[in-house]
Order: C-alpha cells, then sequence, then structure tokens
C-alpha cells in the first residue's frame, strides 16, 4: 500500500463511527484492547484496512502469507498484547496446519476475520471451490465460527466471540459474508 | 556454496553459548524438530517458546512477542528447511524493525530429522545473502564460535532486527522437548511476566 493512502483523510476518520460494517469492526476491536492487525489483503476489506492504517492505536501490516500473521498474533498473545488477523476466503485455506500444530493445541485466542469469497455472485470458479472447504475445516477442529450476513447482527456476534475467544482461550473465525459487506461482483 | 569460509559448528553447543550469554530474561523461540530440541538440551528456562509444529513459524512468533514487550530482547532459532518454508517473513521483519529481535539460522543444508534428504536450497543459496536481499541488512555468517558469540554481543545492544546464519554439522538434536503444548506456553507466559504462576 503506498504511503500516500495511508495517511488520514476526512473519509477515512468518518469510517470508523458511521455505521459501516468496517467502523463496526474497527470500533469492536478497539474496545476489546486488540492492537496488531496483521493481514492478507482482500478487495472487500479495503476500507477496514485503510482506516486501521489511519488509526494510531492500531499497529497493522500486510504479511507474506496468513500462517504468518497467525504466528505474529500468537506470539504477541503470549506475550500480553492482543491481535487479530484478516484475510479472504483463500487465505484460510492455507491455515489448517498452523490451526491444528499451535492455535488449536497451545489454547491461543486466534481472531479470524475472513471476508467471504466464493458464494453469492462469485465469478471465479477457483474462489467457489476453495469457498467449500473452509467451515469443513473449522468443524473438523470444532472451531467456533459464526458468518455474519446483517449489519444489526454484527457488533453483537463480532463483541461477545471476541470475549468468548479470550476467556476461553480458543480460536474464533469470524466469516464476513457479501450480505454484510457487498462482496466482490465481476463488474467491479 | 563453494566460496564459503565458515566453520561447520554443531546446533547444541551453538545453542548453548547463546543460552549462557542470556542475563536478562531475554525470550527464546525454537522453531520445529532439532532447534527446539537443543534449546530444550540446553536447559529450561521459563523465557524459553518450543514449536511442536507449525514449521517456519519461529520468526513470525518472535516478531509477535516482540512487538508486545518492545523491552525484551527476542531471540528466534530457526532451521534452514523450516526458514524456507517462510521467507516472506523476512521482509515483513525489516519491514517492522523490530529493535529487539535477533534472528539465528542453524543452516545445515538438511531435513536431518526427516533422513538428512537435502533442500532445495542446499547447493544454490545463500541464506545470509536472501536475508540482506529481503532488507534486513544486519545479516552476518558466524565465521566460527566465537565469532557468533561477537555478533550475538553485537545485536543484544544494537537498534534494529539482526540475523546471524551458523553452518552446523548433519548431528539430530540431544534433547527431546516435553510434548506438553498447554504447559509450554503457559510456562512462557509466566516467564513472560503476563500470566502469575498457579
Amino acid at each position: 500500500m503506498a504511503i500516500a493512502e495511508q495517511q488520514t483523510s476526512p473519509q477515512a476518520a468518518q469510517g470508523s463511527s458511521d455505521g459501516s460494517w468496517h467502523g463496526i469492526v474497527l470500533q469492536t476491536l478497539k474496545r476489546n484492547e486488540i492492537s496488531l492487525v496483521p493481514y492478507v489483503p482482500d478487495r472487500v476489506l479495503t476500507p477496514l484496512i485503510k482506516n486501521l492504517h489511519a488509526d494510531p492505536f492500531f499497529t497493522t501490516f500486510a504479511t507474506a502469507r496468513e500462517e504468518e500473521a497467525v504466528g505474529i498474533v500468537s506470539g504477541a498473545w503470549m506475550g500480553g498484547r492482543r491481535g487479530a488477523v484478516l484475510m479472504q476466503t483463500s487465505g484460510f485455506a492455507t491455515l489448517a496446519n498452523v490451526l491444528a500444530s499451535l492455535a488449536v493445541p497451545y489454547q491461543i485466542p486466534l481472531i479470524m476475520f475472513v471476508s467471504e469469497r466464493g458464494t453469492l455472485g462469485e465469478f471465479n470458479y477457483g474462489q467457489s471451490l476453495v469457498c467449500r472447504t473452509m467451515r469443513p475445516v473449522l468443524d473438523s477442529l470444532a472451531l467456533e465460527h459464526h458468518t455474519i450476513t446483517r449489519l444489526d447482527e454484527l457488533e453483537f456476534i463480532a463483541d461477545r466471540s471476541i470475549k468468548q475467544a479470550v476467556t476461553t482461550q480458543a480460536p474464533v473465525a469470524l466469516i464476513l459474508n457479501p450480505l454484510l459487506t457487498g462482496g466482490k461482483t465481476f463488474d467491479k | 556454496m563453494t566460496t564459503r569460509n565458515t566453520k561447520v559448528m554443531n546446533r547444541f553447543d551453538v545453542t548453548s553459548r547463546l543460552i549462557a550469554k542470556l542475563k536478562h530474561e531475554e525470550a527464546v523461540i525454537g522453531g520445529i524438530g532439532n532447534t527446539n530440541f537443543d534449546l530444550w538440551a540446553a536447559g529450561h528456562r521459563p523465557q524459553n517458546f518450543y514449536m511442536l509444529g507449525s514449521m517456519g513459524l519461529a520468526f513470525p512468533i518472535a516478531l509477535g512477542v516482540a512487538l508486545a514487550q518492545p523491552d525484551r530482547r527476542v531471540f528466534a532459532l530457526e532451521g534452514d528447511g523450516s526458514l524456507l518454508m517462510q521467507l516472506g517473513a523476512l521482509s515483513t521483519i525489516a519491514t517492522l524493525k523490530p529493535k529487539n529481535l535477533i534472528m539465528v539460522v542453524m543452516d545445515n543444508g538438511i531435513y536431518q530429522i526427516t533422513g538428512a534428504q537435502p533442500t532445495p536450497a542446499a547447493s544454490v543459496a545463500d541464506i545470509v545473502a536472501i536475508a540482506i536481499g529481503s532488507g534486513l541488512a544486519n545479516s552476518a555468517w558466524a565465521a566460527d564460535e566465537e565469532d557468533f558469540e561477537r555478533l550475538v554481543e553485537a545485536a543484544m545492544s544494537a537498534a534494529e532486527p539482526h540475523l546471524i546464519a551458523v553452518r552446523i554439522d548433519d548431528k539430530p538434536g540431544v534433547g527431546t522437548t516435553r510434548r506438553d503444548p498447554v504447559q509450554i506456553r503457559e510456562r512462557f507466559m509466566h516467564g513472560l511476566g503476563v500470566r502469575e504462576p498457579l
């Protein structure tokens, strides 16, 4: 991301309190003292990523792979700092090993936000296929996950799920459905 | 590499030399397999973390600890085969420039624990050149044990991340880490002052 895009713009500053899905996510992270947010980007997550960069409360940066970001927030948790990882569906598909060998057995409250590609208007066959692997992987490890489709339910689900992850020391995946975010469509 | 003039050292010996230098409750992250077996064998410390899977994530985990506790020095011990799985992490670290992170790569050119098969990089790539090319300017081969100790001391008072690469022999790890992930994590958090002992 270019440096210029990381500067605070009036639009970016507004984004955190305008009732948008990404504004609610940002405020929920902040309220739960989650300040470390590595990500592998996604088109749908762009406004959230931009506003995280614009807010000095957050340390947010891109990683080369999603499992790298999982390693970073796992280390940070053990050091006393809370984090969350942002990714898209295909990125989640790279995580089975790190979930099964680090987050779950070490009881680390890994908080994942997954922008859901592959459904409700997907135009890339590969995305639609990889999406079908996500919930079976989550279910095979008995991981808590919620698919968020409604703006009025977002804050409740995100806030409660973060608190549950921390108190039960268990990972959680919050799947941001196109019904919530608008998703990515062929003409974008 | 045909131009190497570095001595072939031993993982357990080098690890023991590192641990002997730690006087300020520095954190140490041991990568998968032999790397953390020798960390364990060098004598358990409350500030040691042992990976039981997640190959390649020793440096990212250490980066997370370093970002959470900027006043504590954090070491990460990783094998060359493991590092090859996560080379992108070098650029992430170079971009963030944590002043308290020191990376040690134990390079024997083989996957020792699986039967000593050569890594794809063994005869063609140079770990230090890769690290420098990834943006980690403070990366160097340790010429011998004394040079390793000198590099560690320099890194411990530095204000930028350092990477030290060590050519090691093909010996297996000396000990075997007790494989209890919850206990490992909990003790590590005690050691870092995040949790009170039970």
